[in-house]
């Protein structure tokens, strides 16, 4: 490297030509670091967080999590203690959010109520995670008899209403928390299995597979080093939006008495047993409505900004 | 194009025969004895096994599955455990209700969602364009019977100026309600989807070159811009029908409203199979065939489409 040792000792010795190396190393890492370490996904999260309803909607859902996780030590009442001298109390220093027919605590019905709303956006969005990529994946990386019957079975769950179908699944299965989770989570793994499917399709054709191909990686390496990591922002922001799709589906179950039961304290559940009663005590009707509202309102507009910088070029 | 076509429709049949598996199966598995509740308490035991005999639910499923095919390929829906009507009198008298309500609904949807898109692509960032992306991304995420009870209360109670409930004669104030409460969510949509296209065509060169030869604001609006932009919002419009005709359960449950989806949710409470499958049934098969039929309609307006195979867009 030093042909001379003059040279040698000379750079040595100049303290001001080192410490020019060392600068252009340190300016070469930082490079290294900036652009060819930067992936899709550091990439979108730098563009998500410069958006700030994005920011907003991420923001609301890290307060429904907090409050999920600790609302026995926010919640100033026992959601289902009833006071009896305080049934229908409107609004005030000492129930917030007023009080119901039986003279339980809104504010901490609603507080507990966090909990069955994130919880089911949560677990059956897993569900429907779990079956779709696997089913998606199936489909998509195989294609052939196995592609076709999948997405004929999809087809079939397409052809119901999202309503409809989480009505007809919960009256065969009958009423609770684990049912919601089996229904909500059954009925979105299609939309996930043709999501993942597509996005799979599309990969499956770029050089950088062919080349894993050619150096002679396995189908189940090729599917989890290189195609899930690449086929999974659209189902990102699908699942995101689909956890308020979600919260407010079972919301409705409940609301029909198909989903959550008394006396666990369920948005839906509370905005039925406020139906009476419109007249009398509007309040129980207004604050689990604007829950309801407000906590998926966080995941679409997480969603979107994810959507947004998963894919610049769709930003207006 | 007729191969298109041809494809499409030998794609539905599948899944007409997978719904009435599916469905025949969850009915199969409703865990109530149809026997039971056909006949009043304190029946005796041989009445029911006489009964069971009778409408055949002692033999195997997929005998009783062969039966209700050929049942319903005749178009006999089956009779209701409860009102021992048959069920295709129960939705014939219902139906209607639900497919004045859908249509009032989607009028309100069009007109309202298509100018609010239009104003918000057109003034892109002013004011109006803000408010109208708030309030539809507010207006996805609202309960439906939610804002049903806000409408109740607000133009029921407090003002009086409109029904709370019921079809009462069937005049239209009845509609206003229930009809704006069921198209929020579409209205939202469609107002979102206008506004997208509309932003997309409207940056095309011919957009300028209609500018460039001195064509006024609205001609290039309305005769190049929206004409154009039109095909994805029909699309959805047409599908919606189909949802909407099919979704309406919260709505006409919150109003009283005497459709199908109220009918269909009573039947479910009394636990009266033969009228949740039968309507289930009509229901998703009016679905199917909306979307069929709009994808027809699109791969004629739209030659691209054809080449793809079309999407079945998800709603």
């Amino acid at each position: 490297m030093y042909p001379f040792k003059d040279d040698k000792n000379k750079i040595q010795n100049d303290s001001n030509i080192n410490e020019i190396i060392d600068e252009s190393i340190l300016l070469e890492a930082e490079i290294e670091k900036k652009y060819s370490k930067s992936s899709l996904y550091k990439d979108a999260w730098k563009r998500l967080v410069r958006n700030k309803l994005a920011m907003v909607g991420l923001a609301i859902v890290i307060l429904m999590a907090v409050i999920a996780i600790f609302s026995p030590f926010i919640a100033p009442y026992n959601p289902i203690d009833r006071i009896k001298e305080a049934s229908q109390k409107g609004p005030s220093l000492q129930h917030w959010f007023g009080t119901d027919i039986l003279g339980r605590d809104i504010f901490s019905r609603v507080l507990y109520g966090t909990r069955i709303s994130m919880l089911v956006g949560v677990v059956a969005v897993a569900i429907s995670l779990a079956i779709g990529l696997f089913l998606g994946a199936l489909s998509g990386f195989f294609g052939g008899v196995s592609d076709a019957v999948i997405m004929r079975i999809a087809d079939i769950f397409f052809a119901f209403p999202y309503i409809l179908g989480a009505i007809v699944i919960m009256t065969v299965l009958g009423p609770g928390v684990l049912n919601v989770f089996i229904a909500i989570g059954i009925l979105g793994w299609a939309s996930v299995a043709r999501l993942f499917r597509s996005s799979i399709l599309s990969i499956k054709e770029k050089e950088y597979i062919e080349a894993a191909r050619a150096l002679g990686a396995s189908n189940s390496r090729i599917i989890i080093k290189h195609i899930f990591p690449n086929s999974f922002a659209p189902i990102i922001v699908y699942s995101t939006m689909n956890v308020g799709t979600a919260i407010i589906v079972e919301a409705a179950l409940s609301f029909l008495g198909l989903g959550v039961q008394p006396p666990t304290p369920s948005w839906g559940k509370m905005l039925s047993e406020s139906l009476g009663y419109i007249n009398t005590s509007p309040w129980m009707m207004f604050f689990p409505g604007i829950a309801i509202l407000i906590t998926c309102l966080g995941f679409v507009l997480l969603g979107d900004g994810l959507r947004d910088a998963f894919d610049p070029r769709l930003k207006r | 194009m007729f191969y298109y076509i041809l494809k499409r429709i030998l794609q539905i049949i599948p899944v007409v025969i997978g719904i009435t598996i599916l469905l025949f199966v969850l009915m199969y598995v409703i865990p109530e004895d149809p026997a039971r509740l056909i006949l009043e308490k304190g029946a005796t035991p041989q009445a029911l096994q006489n009964l069971r005999e009778k409408m055949g639910i002692d033999k195997p499923v997929y005998v009783q599955y062969w039966r209700y095919v050929k049942q319903l390929s005749k178009g006999d829906l089956g009779t209701s455990y409860r009102y021992r009507r048959s069920v295709n009198s129960i939705l014939a008298e219902h139906y209607p209700n639900s497919i004045k309500l859908a249509f009032v609904a989607i009028i309100i949807e069009t007109i309202i969602g298509l100018l609010a898109g239009i104003i918000s692509a057109v003034r892109k960032y002013s004011f109006l364009d803000v408010l109208v992306t708030v309030s539809t991304t507010i207006l996805v995420c609202i309960p439906v019977y939610w804002l049903g009870m806000l409408l109740q209360i607000g133009f029921g109670l407090k003002l009086g100026w409109l029904p709370m409930s019921g079809m009462g004669d069937g005049s239209i104030r009845f509609y206003i309600l229930p009809a704006i409460t069921l198209a929020s969510v579409s209205t939202a949509f469609v107002a979102r989807i206008t506004r997208s296209t509309m932003l997309d065509v409207m940056s095309n060169d011919y957009i300028r070159t209609a500018y460039a030869k001195g064509l006024s604001n609205n001609s290039v609006i309305y005769k190049h811009g929206l004409k154009n932009a039109l095909i994805p919002v029909v699309t959805y419009i047409g599908i919606d029908l189909g949802t909407l005709m099919g979704g309406a359960i919260l709505t006409e449950t919150i109003f009283a409203w005497p459709g199908v989806g109220r009918t269909i949710y009573l039947a479910i409470l009394q636990r009266d199979a033969p009228v949740v499958i039968g309507g289930t049934i009509v229901l998703v098969l009016i679905f199917v065939f909306m979307n069929l039929f709009v994808d027809i309609i699109y791969a004629i307006l739209d030659p691209r489409i054809r080449l793809e195979g079309g999407g079945n867009i998800n709603v």
